[in-house]
């Protein structure tokens, strides 16, 4: 292993390195570029054996992503922002078709007006689309999650793909220090791709039908069955991950944090969970009894072990990243409708939205008014 | 059965293409030239509908289909992910209609032949978004009545040309660029060959009648094409490293309106209609005459 201060589009290439993808369509856009110009780096330089397929768009990068994994090899990708909202037409056909690549996505906010910054409205607004999707706070946990998430998506129980969500520029182009495990023991960890079907004229099949209505339902089953069995793995791989490198992040789907003793805590996703560590921090010093649950994997939802986590609370605060226009934060949707019934109050604080900044003040405002009974709201 | 050409088939019967379909000639006669070793890369249009309807397929070989626009894109991945695991010596050939191909798919085709991908892309060219239901595209003829260009009182059908797509994935400096009607399934077969011997990206249009969307007699399929042949409306050629050469000359071209009268999308053309598609037509025709004597290269 190779202990490094790195930027965490580097890190990100390093880990997507390790995992062995055979075929890297990209297409570039900000803030993602970095990632994909270090695998372009990797790749002329003769340090990494695979094609790079310079799309002419996010659309075909995506397609192309379909057919390099419909013909049997591990494939990467990683877009942003306007790049997914181009790919939305080729999600749920990556997903239905069962192919389990996985995609960097630096988020960021969607246009207009347009703004390059941090928010999650890209990836959030995607979260129906089939795709497993996990949120990471470091560098480090970048690495480790892309490696688990290979794992994940490629068991035959599942043939998902998943997306490994970075929060953009505040989490893409931070250096942090971070440990690049060797290939060797990612090898152990993460062997050859061994698809269940593939295009092979020796046993011919055909990939992408069109299903009537007597089929189709049948097809959305599976794939949410095949999100059932992802639910457990995700915390199996991420155990056997922990075993092998001696890192891990909760139980791969959430980690708690000072929420053993705990009457009210946040709930957020991404970068913002390392300022609301401090947050808390600061709180516990004034002598509040709060805490934080960093939720990892938005896609499939760990709603029973949200329950379990969220048991001897009295009040949450959900910080939303995105907004469904029209109605609420979309994560105070998922976190109300899995705690119904709990008798917890549960407030909804929209921040950080197109890099707006989510400093401790404003989290911490945001566990005061829970445990005050105020309403939530806009964190401007 | 053509003599001469291989028995074996890769694109069963019993697909629901409607009768006097060009479609599915072409797809056999072209799988004839391709052979086992092959894997079929297909955008959502009507060949992809009547040939997999879950859980049945007529694809005797691996056949893919991801959405309208991506055959070329899709074909990408594949052919790269081939050439990562040394099977190069799989054939891929990517389908479209020229809804796919002309329109919504046209980027990523020319992207792909940019990048100098190795497959052959074959557009089923009839003129419309058949599947659909006859709605325009920007290969339907000039003055035919689509259902987004129809032959109303003020306007009688499209008013634009179609676009040149061969000429344009020419000149990508694509190595081989060919059309062939489904009249001459040797001809697709040859040209199709050729295309899949040639190393980078190709390209084989194949004028194809849809008697649905022509409105004209199923049985007359064939008759049609080769009279789009006979009028020179539909010329025939090859573009092979940029030289062009025409594969079927027709020195003593039929009138225009023997075509035009045999599909019911034209019978609403008046004189200065008609008179217009065979000045064009002969105007294209002696660019390409030009084109190929000049031995210039695009």
């Amino acid at each position: 292993m190779t202990e490094m201060v790195v930027e965490a589009s580097m890190a990100l290439a390093l880990g997507a390195k390790l995992c062995r993808p055979k075929v890297i369509p990209m297409y570039p856009i900000t803030p993602q570029t970095h990632i994909v110009e270090r695998l372009a780096d990797f790749i002329n330089n003769g340090e990494m054996e695979a094609e790079m397929i310079h799309v002419e768009s996010e659309h075909s990068a995506l397609a192309a992503f379909i057919g390099s994994e419909a013909a049997g090899v591990r494939t990467y990708t990683a877009t942003s922002s306007q790049g997914l909202a181009l790919m939305y037409e080729i999600l749920p056909i990556v997903s239905g078709n069962r192919m389990p690549g996985v995609m960097s996505v630096a988020n960021r906010a969607l246009s207009a007006p347009i703004n390059i910054w941090n928010d999650h409205s890209d990836a959030v607004s995607a979260r129906d689309q089939g795709w497993i999707q996990l949120f990471v706070e470091s560098t480090q946990e970048a690495i480790d999650t892309t490696i688990q998430l290979y794992k994940i998506c490629e068991n035959h129980e599942v043939l998902l793909p998943g997306m490994v969500c970075i929060d953009g520029f505040t989490l893409s182009h931070v250096c942090e220090r971070a440990i690049v495990p060797e290939q060797e023991a990612v090898d152990e960890f993460l062997p050859e791709y061994k698809p269940k079907i593939m295009l092979d004229p020796e046993k011919p099949v055909s990939i992408g039908p069109i299903a009537f209505p007597d089929s189709f339902m049948e097809f959305k089953k599976q794939q949410q069955e095949a999100m059932e069995k992802a639910l457990p793995l995700i915390g199996k791989v991420h155990d056997e991950f922990a075993k092998k490198f001696g890192r891990s992040y909760g139980n791969g789907l959430l980690e708690q944090y000072r929420m053993d003793d705990a009457e009210y805590a946040l709930i957020g996703m991404g970068t913002l969970t390392g300022t609301a560590r401090v947050a808390v921090d600061e709180m516990r010093k004034e002598g509040k009894k709060v805490g934080l649950i960093k939720l990892k994997s938005l896609r499939p939802f760990p709603k029973e072990e949200l329950i379990k986590a969220t048991e001897k609370l009295q009040g949450l605060a959900v910080i939303d990243r995105h907004f469904s226009l029209g109605f609420e934060g979309p994560l105070y949707t998922d976190t109300r409708s899995a705690l119904y019934g709990k008798g917890i109050r549960i407030k909804n604080f929209i921040a950080g939205l197109g890099g707006r900044d989510i400093d401790i003040k404003r989290l911490k405002k945001a566990l005061n008014d829970t445990i005050n009974g105020k309403e939530g709201g806009w964190l401007l | 059965m053509i003599r001469g050409l291989p028995e074996e088939e890769f694109f069963a019967s019993g697909h629901r293409a409607c009768a006097g379909c060009g479609a599915p000639i072409a797809i056999r006669h072209i799988l004839k030239a391709a052979g086992k070793n092959t894997i079929v890369v297909q955008a959502t249009g009507c060949m992809e509908v009547v040939s997999s309807p879950y859980p049945q397929t007529a694809w005797e070989i691996p056949w893919i289909h991801a959405a309208f626009e991506t055959a070329a894109s899709t074909a990408s991945g594949v052919w790269r992910a081939l050439k990562m695991q040394g099977r190069e010596n799989i054939n891929v050939v990517a389908f479209g209609g020229d809804g796919a191909t002309y329109d919504i798919g046209f980027g990523a085709i020319s992207g792909a032949f940019e990048r100098g991908e190795n497959f052959l892309y074959v557009c089923n060219e009839n003129g419309a978004y058949m599947n659909t239901g006859i709605q325009r595209s920007s290969a339907t003829p000039f003055g035919a009545s689509a259902t987004t260009t129809p032959a109303g009182k003020k306007i009688p059908g499209k008013r634009e040309f179609k676009k040149p797509v061969p000429f344009i994935m020419a000149a990508h400096g694509a190595p081989y660029v060919a059309t062939a009607t489904v009249a001459d399934p040797n001809d697709i077969f040859n040209k199709a060959k050729k295309g899949l011997e040639t190393k980078g990206p190709c390209y084989l249009e194949v004028f194809s009648p849809c008697p649905t969307g022509w409105h004209s007699d199923s049985a007359k399929s064939i008759e049609i094409a080769r009279l789009a042949v006979e009028t020179r409306i539909y010329p025939l050629f090859e573009i092979i490293n940029g030289r062009v050469k025409i594969t079927r000359d027709v020195p003593e071209p039929k009138p225009v309106e023997e075509y035009l009268k045999t599909q019911g999308r034209f019978k609403h053309l008046g004189s200065e209609d008609i008179k217009t598609i065979q000045q064009r037509v002969n105007e294209t025709w002696e660019k390409l005459k030009k084109m190929e004597e000049s031995g210039c290269k695009y």
